[in-house]
């Protein structure tokens, strides 16, 4: 019993990860769209810099501001300077285009960083918290990992449900045409969803890493995972995006907790494909309407 | 006709290749062995991806488990390492067909994202069954030179001869497929998957039989890559090494079997020369191993960008609009290419 407890608040704790760069994928297909496949690579490229900032000032919190920030920096400048260009062209573009991006980022990142691996900080302690005698599996890190997810999954459905900004890319996920005829200025909400979605994934960068250590291709494996959720979710709805995110954390943590570690990413790849089978336009979506 | 254009075609770059091997010393015999490896699964790539119109991110894992498939059968039954081979391509097949069936249902970035879920997941199967892959260490796979060549003939040289055999073969044996009646209907659903259906074509099975093509391809490419390393190991098929498909066949033009041929030369040459220039300049061996990564990211955006039809497009214009056989200029980058573009397809 105790272990179940374990391996469910693990799961929440990995899941609120994955729910992150779910998040930020879906922030991204619904204004344009791409799948972005540089999501990862650009977390870790600011997970990077945080880290040099941190190395720098001595500072962790300094560092989570600097990710956070060239994340959004980021987002905007690579929506700007290269996926605009394939906006309107086949698919097919886009997604080789943004692997391009990709290992681009990896390869930049190991031309400057090197390719060792690094340990990264974590922003809480890592010791095991207990309720009296009973371990729960999960420290004040992963509370403070599950409190900073869901306060930015809040975050950004406020905005998109009360604000005028969040109107606006409502507005230009539903029907950009349209939008661009009512006077939202298409292409600057485009650029805000590709920075917003930096930001989220520089978030999940920050959060995952001290857990896997920092490297160039640290977050290959957190992308596909976090992709998953993300299809679970049906790509749309950045709430699907979370309980996507939580459902795969806690099936992983179970499978990988009482079935072996070692195979976590087949098991992954089997929810992603049983889901494609059954719902092939994810267990949220309210109607499947693909394109053919 | 046709048959016998590409069968010459095949037997004159075989002469080129035999007076390459013989004349170029072992390093460039093992460069052609390389190459050669490459091209067999980067062709099964562009056929995919260029005719068919689906995409895979996750060839890297058919070529592991051909290049295991491989290394099993020769270490347990010591099999003919030419039926070795041939039987790593037919495993590889299997495993294509079970991905396939599931990926016919899947469209763009779903089955992109769902192949390169298969590209990171399988390499830990190794690591779970120790015993039967060996780990991190993986397997060895030894060639040794066959008796009739005598003592002194260089081992770089049978594999060179070995690899660019089998990548002939593959090549003529894709040519003639996409030559015909299987290569058109590919090229249709692809333009319009459901003009394509209307027209009576079974969408689902010629999508299946593209990846079971281009998963054999990519076995025996990972067999014959496997064969140059001399080992099996889950480092070799990572990834990296999924894109460098991708890279491969997007430089050389998607959906052309030369191209791939193109895209594989300058994949494994320019990777090498740039990895020997960043480390002659001081970087350190990781790093250095990154600058071909982040060159190959910039030429992938600018040739998706700007020279979508690769180095075989940049060819067939060059030879101008005459050059026989100028056959099916490439469209997937349209979403509807124009009606006599087909009756163009459908003439050879």
């Amino acid at each position: 019993m105790q272990e179940f407890l374990e391996f469910t608040l693990e799961g929440v704790s990995s899941g609120m990860i994955y729910a992150a760069i779910a998040l930020s994928l879906v922030l991204i297909w619904r204004g344009t769209r791409i799948l972005n496949y540089a999501q990862g690579g650009m977390a870790m490229f600011t997970a990077y810099v945080a880290l040099i900032v941190i190395n720098h000032t001595g500072n962790y919190w300094a560092g989570f501001v600097t990710a956070l920030a060239a994340g959004l920096v980021l987002g905007a400048v690579l929506e700007r300077a290269v996926v605009r260009q394939v906006a309107g062209k086949a698919p097919m573009n886009a997604v080789i285009v943004s692997i391009g991006l990709l290992i681009f980022i990896e390869g930049l990142a190991g031309i400057i960083y090197g390719a060792q691996y690094r340990s990264f900080p974590p922003a809480f302690s890592i010791d095991g918290l207990s309720i009296g005698s009973v371990a729960l599996g999960i420290s004040r890190n992963d509370v403070f990992t599950a409190v900073a997810v869901l306060a930015a999954a809040a975050a950004l459905a406020v905005a998109f449900k009360y604000t005028r900004v969040g109107l606006r890319m409502r507005a230009t996920a539903f029907n950009p045409g349209v939008a661009r005829l009512l006077g939202v200025r298409v292409g600057r909400v485009l650029t805000l969803g590709w920075a917003l979605a930096g930001l989220i994934g520089a978030l999940a960068g920050m959060l995952v890493t001290p857990s896997t250590f920092l490297y160039p291709n640290s977050m290959d494996t957190i992308f596909v995972l976090g992709f998953t959720a993300a299809v679970i979710g049906g790509l749309e709805s950045p709430l699907g995006a979370v309980v996507g995110g939580l459902v795969l954390g806690v099936v992983l943590s179970y499978a990988g907790g009482y079935l072996g570690s070692a195979l976590v990413e087949i098991f992954g790849l089997g929810a992603l494909v049983l889901v494609l089978m059954v719902r092939p336009a994810g267990l949220f979506s309210a109607a499947a309407t693909r394109q053919v | 006709m046709t048959l016998a254009k590409h069968l010459g075609i095949a037997l004159a770059a075989a002469v080129v290749i035999w007076v390459l091997s013989v004349r170029l010393d072992a390093y460039r015999d093992y460069q052609i062995a390389e190459v050669a490896a490459y091209v067999v699964a980067v062709a099964g790539l562009t056929v995919l991806i260029g005719l068919s119109g689906q995409i895979s991110i996750g060839n890297g894992a058919f070529m592991a488990v051909g290049a295991y498939a491989a290394a099993l059968l020769l270490l347990h039954l010591g099999w003919p390492i030419e039926l070795v081979f041939v039987a790593s391509a037919i495993v590889a097949a299997a495993a294509g067909a079970i991905v396939g069936v599931a990926a016919a249902r899947l469209r763009g970035p779903y089955l992109a994202g769902a192949t390169l879920m298969l590209a990171v997941a399988l390499p830990s199967v190794a690591d779970k069954f120790q015993s039967l892959f060996g780990g991190d260490q993986g397997l060895a796979l030894n060639v040794t030179t066959p008796g009739f060549l005598g003592p002194t003939f260089p081992p770089t040289r049978w594999l060179a001869w070995l690899a660019a055999a089998f990548a002939l073969i593959t090549l003529v044996l894709l040519a003639n497929l996409t030559r015909s009646r299987v290569g058109r209907n590919w090229r249709a659903l692809r333009d319009d998957e459901v003009a394509a259906a209307l027209a009576g074509l079974n969408v689902a099975r010629l999508q299946v039989l593209a990846f079971v093509i281009s998963s054999a391809c990519a076995g025996l490419g990972g067999a014959l890559l496997a064969m140059w390393e001399a080992s099996a190991t889950p480092g070799e098929f990572t990834l990296t090494l999924s894109i460098g498909l991708l890279i491969a066949a997007v430089i050389g033009g998607l959906g052309s079997l030369l191209g791939a041929v193109w895209g594989s030369l300058v994949f494994v040459l320019v990777q090498g020369y740039l990895t020997n220039l960043a480390a002659s300049h001081g970087l350190s061996s990781g790093a250095s191993a990154s600058v071909p990564v982040a060159a190959f990211g910039v030429v992938l955006i600018v040739v998706m960008l700007a020279f979508p039809a690769g180095i075989q497009g940049g060819i067939r214009r060059l030879l101008g609009p005459a050059a026989p056989a100028a056959a099916a200029p490439f469209n997937l980058l349209r979403r509807h290419a124009p009606a006599s573009e087909h009756q163009e397809e459908g003439t050879t």
